[in-house]
């Protein structure tokens, strides 16, 4: 009650946003606890140990697969950010138009599609290209992740946009910036939190899958949760929990110097 | 605009990276996740001077699924007896000959004539192992060499059992109790096998993989279970005891062969026979935890799998055990119905 | 880079579609590549034969479809409904909507709780609800499953502070599926929010309170409204995927019962019947491509004032 009156303020809000990070960090902290564990068991605590980050680091099959989880996720969320926004741009703030609604459904038809299917569907057809032209990276890994980011990519920017106003850019036409200059300077900045959130999503969304993957990788393409796939009939040891915790930390890390970047930037 | 040219500059690098050319001295191994020991591979690897690529799946049909579209590039894959047929008959193994091999003298007598690959003249074994029943004998003291400790639980084990949702384990064992052969097409066999499952259903906790810590933990009881998995529940909780069903119980074997197109068959070959000397399967049997078919590979494992009861199979309920073999596809769809309408 | 002068301007005079068919051609083409081309696939096998052991056999077929919503009996040939197929497809739509409305419930407070800091700490907020999906959707299962275990963390805490006597039986129940889709779609609920609100003009707000609206008044008619894209674009990120959700179910719900994820999957797998995999899949697009047109037909006509 003493508090001042605020318009931005909404009773409750707060606790239940306080709620939803201790929920998100509960299982965190538990799965990083276990990674000190000295013993075999995610679930047993036998004493602290850093036996599991040395295993996982000379495991060789996991860094790889870590490395190219990585690699895959950030170019799939890129490619899918890049080209969602620019359909984003087209499919909003516009009269109704021929193909609209159309557009709207394909590009979010990777969603519709239940994972195996795609994951079926893409075998057969990437199979036959491998056949033919001899290649098999990783392209057909990226190309498959970027596919299905696009919709997570997609939805964010499009809702970001839908609730922009267009007056800033017609005040840019207006003082003759040409409309490259009205796009760089004032939709991009305008739209930038559409688009970070959605090549984040993307990016974790890529990171996570599993199904589509265990179908289309090509010998030595492991990714980390194919990886894990494998151990979940046999046994869960702490490794993967000693994995995920530099997978976090490396986040924390990437968070920190997004921090210092833009903190810079607004002093500058 | 430089960053996003930095960006797509590294994101080519990154694609040229990984198009890996193909050096002399390769081979590609495709098999079960987690199921290849990194030590027997780098001996391999430094024995041989090839450099060795393992990459991993997590079921058969996967696998199947995957060498039969083409374009894979891999040159040994690891099926499970119960789709050998479908592996050879399909074609999609080379006629390798391990039987003319070398080291093939190691290989223990009962595994040469399998029904799968009679005479072994595509495959070498690569670990073999049982589903049976887990259960702890604290909780209950009865016989445990039966399928009714999931199929008719004891009071003491009600809400307590986990069933593996490996289907063809879990209606080779169902049928078996019912008094049938497995893959039997006998509807009235079925029908009671039906009826086991569904009344037995509500008495279980789960159907889940991954298992061993709830052993450990007491949070269950009994179940249907791997006995790799059932001895490493044990080595943490020494209550838990593994039972053979005298009804009827499915023995599974893992087996390396070489993928009909593949590219490198000599190295293959080489693998083939490497495997089957008593030390490198030795090597498997550590690190994965299952026996091996090789005669003489004990001497080569840990003592703790010396004589365990998860491994040696009791004289008095070795027949009960069966191959477990794909069944026609005609039963197989009575089974997938049984067993859709078990989960509804 | 990839905008010429042409189709910024276009953006500008919302004119020239042919220029916006240009923009979103590479994101259409990517996806007719890897999302359309796998349906169609789809939609030829589910008129063909199973093959032998997986795969198809390349003859016409309606069986697979027939055998979607009937179901001949094995044992006496009676032709009925398929029940075994309806609960499951109705017990994952019920399980779906639930987990989304969970997700408004927590994500929405969550999403406004972001948007309202101060400008320079807004993004680390947002990177901490997404820093845990950097774990693998697998050992995460198991890490929330180490949270409402009997022993786990929760009943733990309850038994400790003396609330409970007893633990109180959370794991392999629809309870832990719910919990585990909600804590694994709340990202996809929060971000889409989160760039909604964050652009929402408090200025109405306030004009609102001028005006002696109530706080709920003030949420339910003005920033419901507002930020209603948002809204439509995270629930449908949430409700699709937790539709045809797979690993969460097997680990936490235990696996009891299928859901359509789970259905399909066994069909593809150990059922070696694919026709019938794929005209589940056909049906189960069916069905979401429907709802989600009423959806956003319905969302934008009652909001479709702004903008």
């Amino acid at each position: 009650m003493a508090r001042q009156f605020s318009v931005k303020r909404l009773p409750g809000f707060s606790t239940i946003a306080m709620i939803c990070f201790i929920g998100l960090y509960m299982p965190i902290v538990t799965l990083v606890v276990y990674a000190f564990n000295a013993g075999t068991s995610i679930a047993v605590w036998e004493g602290f140990s850093l036996r599991w980050f040395y295993s996982a680091w000379n495991n060789t099959q996991v860094v790889d697969a870590s490395i190219r989880s990585l690699q895959i996720a950030f170019c799939a969320a890129i490619v899918a950010t890049v080209v969602a926004t620019m359909a984003a741009i087209a499919t909003t703030r516009t009269a109704q138009y021929r193909g609209l609604t159309f557009k709207y459904a394909f590009i979010n038809l990777p969603l519709l599609v239940p994972e195996i299917v795609t994951a079926v569907a893409l075998l057969i057809f990437f199979s036959q290209i491998k056949v033919y032209t001899g290649y098999s990276g990783l392209g057909y890994l990226i190309a498959a992740h970027a596919a299905f980011c696009i919709p997570f990519a997609y939805l964010p920017i499009r809702a970001r946009l839908e609730s922009m106003d267009l007056t800033l850019e017609r005040a840019a036409a207006d003082l003759y910036a040409t409309p490259f200059q009205a796009f760089r300077y004032v939709t991009l900045p305008l739209l930038w939190p559409g688009i970070l959130a959605g090549m984040i999503l993307g990016f974790v969304i890529s990171l996570d899958d599993v199904v589509i993957t265990e179908f289309v990788k090509s010998g030595g393409q492991d990714t980390l949760p194919t990886y894990m796939l494998g151990q979940l009939r046999r046994v869960v040891t702490p490794e993967m929990n000693a994995i995920s915790t530099v997978f976090l930390l490396l986040s924390f890390a990437i968070v920190t110097i997004f921090f210092f970047l833009s903190r810079n930037e607004k002093t500058s | 605009m430089q960053r996003k040219l930095g960006f797509a500059a590294l994101a080519l690098a990154l694609l040229g990276s990984t198009a890996i050319a193909h050096a002399e001295g390769e081979l590609n191994i495709y098999n079960w996740g987690n199921y290849t020991s990194p030590e027997m591979i780098k001996k391999f690897e430094d024995t041989f001077k090839v450099k060795v690529t393992v990459t991993d799946y997590d079921s058969n049909d996967t696998a199947l699924a995957k060498i039969r579209q083409g374009g894979h590039g891999f040159d040994i894959v690891v099926p499970s007896a119960s789709v050998m047929p479908i592996w050879i008959s399909e074609g999609l193994l080379l006629e390798s000959r391990p039987d003319q091999m070398e080291n093939f003298k190691n290989v223990d007598p009962q595994w040469v004539d399998v029904p799968f690959d009679p005479g072994r003249h595509y495959s070498v074994p690569w670990q073999w192992g049982t589903t049976g029943v887990t259960v702890n004998k604290s909780a209950y003291a009865g016989d445990i060499n039966t399928s009714a400790i999931f199929l008719d639980p004891p009071a003491e084990l009600v809400g307590k059992v986990n069933v593996v949702p490996e289907m063809s384990d879990v209606m080779h064992m169902a049928v078996t109790y019912a008094g049938g052969e497995p893959c039997t097409g006998d509807k009235a066999i079925l029908k009671k096998t039906r009826d086991i499952l569904i009344a037995a259903k509500p008495k279980w906790a789960s159907m889940a993989y991954g298992n061993v810590e709830q052993y450990i933990k007491n949070d269950l009881m009994a179940g249907v279970n791997w006995n790799g998995a059932s001895f490493r529940a044990r080595l943490g909780n020494k209550d838990v005891a593994y039972g053979y069903p005298k009804e009827g119980y499915p023995i599974w074997m893992d087996n390396a062969s070489i993928v009909k197109d593949a590219k490198n068959v000599d190295n293959a070959k080489l693998f083939l026979n490497f495997i089957m000397d008593p030390e490198n399967a030795g090597m498997i049997s550590t690190f994965a935890r299952y026996a091996n078919g090789i005669k003489g590979s004990d001497a080569f494992m840990p003592a703790d799998m010396k004589g365990a009861p998860e491994i040696d199979i009791p004289e008095e309920l070795k027949a009960a055990g069966k191959f477990n073999l794909a069944c026609a596809p005609e039963i197989q769809e009575i089974y997938t119905k049984i067993w859709t309408e078990l989960q509804k | 880079m990839a905008i010429s002068p042409a189709e910024a301007s276009e953006i500008v005079r919302k004119k020239d579609i042919r220029s916006r068919w240009l923009l979103s051609a590479p994101a259409l083409i990517l996806i007719a590549v890897a999302g359309v081309g796998p349906l169609l696939i789809v939609v030829v096998y589910s008129f063909l034969a199973p093959g032998n052991y997986g795969d198809v056999k390349w003859e016409f077929s309606t069986e697979a479809w027939f055998n979607v919503l009937l179901s001949r009996d094995i044992f006496d040939d009676t032709v009925t409904l398929a029940d075994a197929h309806l609960s499951i497809f109705l017990r994952s739509i019920q399980l779906a909507i639930v987990t989304t409305v969970l997700c408004v419930v927590f994500g929405f407070p969550t999403a406004y709780f972001i948007a309202t800091r101060p400008i320079h700490t807004r993004q680390i907020w947002l990177f901490l609800i997404t820093i845990p999906f950097w774990t693998n959707m697998l050992i995460r299962a198991f890490a929330i499953q180490e949270v409402i275990r009997n022993e786990g963390i929760v009943n733990s805490l309850l038994m400790g502070l003396g609330l409970i006597a007893a633990p109180i039986p959370m794991m392999f129940s629809d309870f832990a599926i719910l919990v585990g889709m909600t804590y694994v779609f709340l990202p996809l609920m929060v971000l889409p929010l989160y760039a909604s609100i964050d652009k929402l003009d408090f200025r109405l707000i306030e004009a609102a309170y001028d005006l002696y609206a109530s706080r709920f008044n003030v949420l339910m008619r003005v920033i419901v409204p507002l930020v209603k894209p948002g809204l439509i674009a995270g629930s449908i990120l949430v409700f699709i995927p937790a539709l045809s959700s797979y690993v969460i179910p097997r680990v936490l719900g235990g696996g009891k019962n299928l859901m359509i994820g789970n259905l399909i999957e066994l069909q593809f797998g150990q059922g070696r019947n694919w026709p019938l995999g794929a005209s589940l899949s056909v049906t189960l697009v069916i069905i979401v491509l429907f709802a989600m047109l009423y959806y956003v037909r319905n969302a934008s006509r009652s909001g479709g004032t702004h903008g």
